[in-house]
C-alpha cells in the first residue's frame, strides 16, 4: 500500500478545501495520486479503453479543480463527489461517441439537480463514508460483488447468472436485496 | 428494461449510471421534483463513491500530471453556463427543458382523441418519448403495455386503477397492467412518456383509433 491509499476522508475533504479556496497545487496534487488511479480503474472497469480512459481522467481532475468551490462537505463525500463526476464523464463521451453529427454536450445530462435543503440529508456526508464502507463490508460477500458487478460493469443480468451459475431471478432478487439493505443502512428513506 | 422495473431500481441504476439517455432523462427529470427520490438517489451514490474509493487503482502514464498542471496554468473560467429558461418553460424540471424549444407550442403536437401529443426526438432507436397534454377530466385511451411505460407528471395530475398521481411522480407500469388515466380537475394533465414497446389500446374507442393512430 502506497501513501495514497491511506488517506483518510477528512484529509481528502482538507485537500479539497484547500483547492476551492486557494487554489492550493499541492493539495490539488495529493488528491489526483489518491483519485487519478481510482478514476482510471473505475473507467478500464467499465470497458474504457487505455487511451480514451486517460483522457478522460484528465478530464475528470480538471473538472474537480474546476468545480471544487461547489464541493459541499455536508452533502457528499469527495468519493462520492468524485465518482458522479466521472460517471457523467464517462457517459457524456460514449452519447457523443456513438453520435458524432451532435455537437459536444448536446445531450449531457445536468452534473446535479437543483440544490437541495441540508435538512434533507438525514446523515452527514462524513459519517456517510464510514457507515458505507461498514454495510458493504457487512453484506454476504456474493451480494457485496454483485453491487460492484452494477456499478462497475452493468453486465445484463443473464451474464452474470451464467458466470454465477445462479438463476437469473436468483441474481437480480439478490441485487435488488443487497442494494435496498445499503439504502437502509445509509438512512436513504426520507425524513 | 426487459422486466419492469421499480422505481428503486431506477434510482440504483441511474445513481451506477447505467440506464439509456431517455430513461435517464425521465429519471432525472423526476429527482429534480422529487425530495425523497433525491434522498435514495444520494444514497446509492454514496455506494458508488465507497466503491471507488475501495477500487484497485490502475496507474495513470507517468506524463498525466505534468499534462494535466499544463492545462491547469491556462484555466480560464469556467466555460458556458446555461442561459435562463425561457419564461414559458419555467416549471419543465432543468434535464428535460435541455431537449425542448422555448415554447411548447413550439413542438410538433397531434391530436389523439381528447389528448394532444407530441414527440421529442432524443435520437435513441429503443425508446420513444412524448410530451402529452390531456384537458381536465379528459381520458387516455384505455392501454395495456407491452413493455414498460414511464409516466412523469409535470403539470396538474391523473387518475388511475392504481390511484391518483400529482406532479412530480413518476408512475411505472408494466404488461400486467391495463389502465385508463383520467385527467384530474382544474388543469391540463402535462406528462412526460417513455416507452420501451408500444401500447396497445383495449378500449371502444382505442381499437377504433389503433388501425390510424398510435397511441
Amino acid at each position: 500500500m502506497t501513501e495514497a491509499d491511506r488517506r483518510s476522508e477528512p484529509a481528502l475533504v482538507a485537500d479539497l478545501l484547500a483547492v476551492a479556496e486557494r487554489r492550493d497545487r499541492e493539495a490539488f496534487g495529493r488528491l489526483f495520486a489518491f483519485y487519478a488511479p481510482r478514476v482510471k480503474g473505475y473507467l478500464r472497469r467499465r470497458g474504457t479503453e487505455e487511451a480514451m480512459a486517460e483522457d478522460l481522467t484528465q478530464e475528470v481532475m480538471l473538472t474537480m479543480w474546476r468545480r471544487a468551490h461547489q464541493f459541499d462537505e455536508h452533502r457528499a463525500t469527495p468519493s462520492t463527489w468524485v465518482f458522479t463526476i466521472a460517471r457523467n464523464k464517462r457517459i457524456d463521451a460514449l452519447r457523443r461517441g456513438s453520435r458524432p453529427e451532435l455537437e459536444a454536450g448536446a445531450t449531457d445530462l445536468p452534473e446535479e439537480v437543483d440544490p437541495a435543503p441540508r435538512g434533507e440529508r438525514v446523515v452527514e456526508a462524513r459519517q456517510m463514508e464510514e457507515m458505507v464502507s461498514r454495510a458493504i463490508q457487512r453484506l454476504p460477500k456474493e451480494q457485496a460483488e454483485l453491487v460492484r458487478i452494477f456499478y462497475f460493469e452493468d453486465k445484463p443480468h443473464t451474464v452474470i447468472a451464467d458466470e454465477l451459475g445462479l438463476p437469473f431471478g436468483t441474481v437480480k432478487s439478490r441485487l435488488r436485496l443487497a442494494l435496498s439493505k445499503l439504502r437502509v443502512m445509509l438512512g436513504g428513506e426520507a425524513p | 428494461m426487459s422486466e419492469t422495473p421499480t422505481l428503486d431500481d431506477l434510482l440504483a441504476a441511474h445513481a451506477a449510471g447505467n440506464l439509456s439517455m431517455p430513461v435517464a432523462l425521465i429519471v432525472a427529470s423526476h429527482l429534480a421534483l422529487s425530495v425523497e427520490s433525491r434522498c435514495r438517489y444520494h444514497a446509492y451514490e454514496a455506494v458508488g463513491g465507497a466503491l471507488l474509493r475501495q477500487i484497485e487503482p490502475v496507474p495513470c502514464a507517468p506524463e498525466a500530471w505534468d499534462r494535466l498542471c499544463a492545462r491547469l496554468d491556462d484555466e480560464g473560467p469556467e466555460p458556458h453556463r446555461p442561459p435562463p429558461p425561457a419564461p414559458s418553460l419555467r416549471h419543465i424540471p432543468d434535464p428535460l427543458r435541455q431537449h425542448l424549444p422555448d415554447s411548447l407550442e413550439a413542438l410538433p403536437w397531434r391530436r389523439l382523441g381528447e389528448a394532444t401529443q407530441a414527440d421529442l426526438d432524443l435520437r435513441d432507436p429503443g425508446y420513444r418519448t412524448t410530451l402529452i397534454r390531456v384537458p381536465p377530466g379528459s381520458t387516455y385511451p384505455r392501454h395495456t403495455h407491452g413493455g414498460t411505460e414511464l409516466i412523469l407528471v409535470l403539470e396538474g395530475g391523473f387518475r388511475d386503477e392504481s390511484g391518483r398521481h400529482l406532479r412530480g411522480e413518476l408512475v411505472i407500469a408494466g404488461p400486467e397492467i391495463e389502465h385508463q388515466p383520467v385527467a384530474e380537475p382544474g388543469q391540463d394533465w402535462l406528462w412526460l412518456r417513455v416507452l420501451d414497446a408500444p401500447l396497445r389500446p383495449t378500449g371502444p374507442i382505442g381499437r377504433l383509433l389503433a388501425p390510424f393512430r398510435r397511441l
